[in-house]
């Protein structure tokens, strides 16, 4: 071990630190940090950009003519590093400077003001003036998709987006084209988003420093149908995001705000606040009887019944395999995610229930996602051109919405969700992070199929932080066997196994953002830390640990919807409510 | 499968200049150098057979025929028509020459008559500086120009 040390200064410090340690990684031990602004290292999962072009972190090495880049420069044995001279100030001003000479000062309306690692930066450098200014950037586009809104006027060309899109998620939507003045991140053949492979994942807005990449704004429109007598207005929350408001409201990260959020969306006048996780509980009844029932036929000889089969609640997933894997679109479950479970139930079941027709009901989500508010506009999730889900609002949104509504969420006190939409077990809670919607499953297969009940409801083996897991699962003396992916590049590489003939996996479950909908690219900006996730995914095991029921099949309201309206799971009607089909969409 | 337009035996010569250097991204630049040769020119459907066949997105590629001046999008005309701007023709009159190509043309740098007949391009130097100011038409080099020249010349190719 000891050989592998280096020693080094840091300012006033002297430490030692592994061989390949950055200056960067070696001065935050000491507590010392160093400001950048291309350099993303989201620890734990495979989101990395490290280009060094932007030269923000740059220090003094003793004895180099030159300034180094702390976040590319490794330690060396005896090095002395001054993070702070003079010299070292001047010049990540005077870079930040030239970067603000061509970048719109649009600070007082842009969507990112305030969350702004540029802005962050003018401000910590005590800019006060553009000393710069001169030619400027060409041929910009701006662009807005279901769900992501894109001004390249203010990019910075960090190139943390194409990073995640191209090198994480292997879309290959995004990257840099042409060179100087000219130079924009775009799609293939400077087509729009909506013409390119984009999943909607909104990961590379869950990256961008600055407010090139943004989320399509919804807060308006819900502001106007709140204040409108004629309708009726109901939400439903995912799970991830009560694990993530409280951090817009300067709340820890992992403080779980579910009562206080509920109280918050009913201040904001929605009729009826509801829980997508009565929908992820609905969920895995469908995609739970679609396993049991794909898996016995296909291990009694009937192949036509296809093996692994693929949970499909993710709709970043659902376009990445449309988009590259048409071939195979038999292998995803047909069970629709659980916003659209939830979307269909209350315009249909409930809606009938409470007399209100389909069209003065609106049904609004708030999700962690992007990908969810083009999951709205698809077209099979409309019934005569009235969608299921009217429009979905990030986590984001709704905080911005809530504190303009002159609402304090940390002290606000905590109450229930409404009955019977509102009521969920653990299992739908866990849907927030990876492995958690295959735990859930687990729990109600081995029930509902051996008749038994689990001594321990906690499957530790689907859990874990790792972008590809795979586990064997006992159910009753057959050794399920089970795969889970975060992340669309290493859901790639299973589909990829799955193409050429070589997995063995009975159930796979896929999200597409790193660490499951915690870390979706709606969620508050995690600036690269990755402490933000891991607190968010204990909060949610935290919160399924405290719920009195943790098992879907348990939900009495489930129990009841399928007793009084869908007779039961894979029931004609259940199909043609809670099921999809897929597309064809490569380009 | 988006529709490709272009040739069959297009495809599979740009199939096979893929496969001849392995398939390898690394190679990129040389695949698509004689992509080029194939036409003149490298259009989208071009860019994402390469794409497919290298196992990389559409947009890398397109990132790199974008980045390099010398790949094009566009197909050349019959007589490719390229005017030198370096320093030397370029201080002993090209901007004039060019000025009357286009006139003359009635198309910009890097786009080509309805015709199909001409293209204009610029390009730095081709080694004759002792000839500026010089264009090249195809293969063939003319020096010594004035803008007065240029009908003539033009007039003269089929």
């Amino acid at each position: 071990m000891e050989e592998n040390k280096i020693n080094l200064t840091i300012d006033r410090h002297s430490l030692s630190v592994p061989e390949g340690t950055t200056i960067l990684e070696a001065a935050k031990l000491v507590g010392i940090d160093i400001p950048t602004l291309c350099h993303i290292d989201l620890k734990g999962t495979c989101v990395k950009n490290a280009p060094a072009s932007c030269r923000v972190c740059v220090v003094e090495v003793q004895g180099r003519r030159n300034l180094a880049p702390a976040c590319s420069t490794k330690c060396t044995e005896g090095m002395v590093v001054k993070t702070s001279t003079l010299r070292v100030m001047n010049a990540r001003k005077i870079v930040t400077e030239l970067l603000l000479s061509d970048h719109p000062n649009e600070c007082l309306t842009c969507p990112k003001s305030g969350d702004c690692e540029l802005q962050n930066l003018a401000l910590r450098f005590n800019i006060r003036e553009m000393p710069f200014n001169g030619g400027e950037l060409s041929l910009r586009k701006r662009e807005t998709t279901a769900s992501i809104v894109r001004n390249m006027d203010k990019c910075i060309f960090c190139r943390r987006c194409e990073s995640v899109c191209n090198e994480v998620q292997t879309v290959g939507a995004l990257g840099a084209i042409r060179r100087g003045f000219n130079t924009t991140i775009a799609p293939a053949f400077d087509k729009m988003m909506t013409e390119s492979e984009c999943t909607y994942c909104g990961q590379c807005v869950a990256v961008c420093p600055v407010g090139a990449l943004t989320e399509r704004d919804h807060t308006n429109k819900l502001l106007e149908d709140l204040s409108d007598p004629d309708k009726t207005v109901i939400v439903q929350t995912a799970p991830a995001v009560r694990a993530a408001l409280g951090e817009e409201f300067g709340m820890a990260p992992g403080t779980i705000v579910t009562g206080k959020m509920v109280t918050a969306l009913r201040e904001l006048g929605f009729d009826y606040v509801f829980d997508t996780d009565f929908a992820a509980d609905l969920t895995i009844m469908e995609e739970g009887s679609e396993i049991m029932e794909r898996l016995e036929n296909h291990l009694h000889g009937d192949k036509s019944m296809k093996l692994p089969i693929l949970t499909s609640c993710c709709p970043a997933w659902v376009n990445f395999f449309e988009h590259y894997f048409p071939d195979m679109l038999d292998i995803p479950s047909t069970a629709r995610s659980p916003q659209q479970m939830f979307g269909s139930i209350a315009k249909t079941y409930w809606a009938e229930k409470m007399g209100i027709p389909r069209e003065k009901l609106v049904v609004v989500s708030i999700m962690p996602c992007l990908a969810k508010k083009y999951e709205c506009d698809r077209p099979e999730f409309k019934t005569n051109g009235n969608p299921d889900v009217d429009y979905s609002l990030s986590t984001r949104e709704i905080a911005r919405l809530i504190k303009r509504s002159n609402i304090n969420l940390a002290n606000l006190p905590d109450s229930e969700f409404d009955m019977p939409l509102g009521a969920s077990t653990g299992a739908g809670v866990i849907f927030g992070a990876s492995g958690g919607v295959m735990e859930a499953a687990l729990r109600s297969v081995y029930e509902l199929h051996t008749g038994k009940k689990l001594d321990k409801i906690e499957f530790e083996s689907v859990r874990g932080t790792e972008g590809l897991r795979k586990a064997t699962v006992d159910i009753d003396g057959f050794p399920l066997k089970v795969g889970i992916a975060h992340g669309l590049g290493n859901a790639r590489k299973l589909l990829n196994e799955i193409r050429a003939g070589h997995s063995d996996y009975h159930v796979i479950e896929i999200m597409a953002c790193p660490g499951g909908c915690i870390g979706g690219g709606g969620q508050p900006i995690h600036h690269g830390d990755s402490s933000i996730l891991k607190a968010r995914t204990e909060a949610i095991y935290r919160e399924d640990c405290g719920k009195e029921r943790r098992k879907s099949h348990e939900n009495p309201y489930i129990v009841k919807l399928y007793e009084e309206y869908l007779g039961k799971p894979l029931s004609e009607k259940a199909h043609a409510l809670l099921h999809t089909h897929y597309f064809n969409k490569q380009i | 499968m988006a529709e490709i337009r272009l040739a069959c035996n297009i495809v599979s010569q740009v199939e096979a200049i893929c496969d001849k250097y392995n398939n390898d991204p690394g190679e990129l630049i040389n695949i698509l150098h004689e992509a080029q040769s194939l036409q003149g020119y490298i259009p989208e459907e071009m860019q994402r057979v390469i794409a497919s066949k290298l196992d990389i997105p559409a947009s890398r590629v397109y990132g790199v025929v974008t980045f390099y001046t010398f790949f094009t999008m566009n197909p050349k005309g019959r007589h490719p028509i390229s005017v030198c701007m370096g320093t030397a023709c370029y201080v002993r009159g090209a901007e004039k020459i060019l000025d009357e190509l286009k006139r003359r043309l009635g198309i910009d740098v890097g786009e080509t008559t309805p015709d199909g007949k001409f293209s204009l391009d610029c390009l730095r130097c081709v080694g004759a500086c002792g000839l500026a100011p010089v264009i090249m038409i195809g293969e063939k080099v003319y020096g010594r120009l004035q803008a007065a020249d240029i009908k003539n010349i033009l007039d003269e190719l089929e």
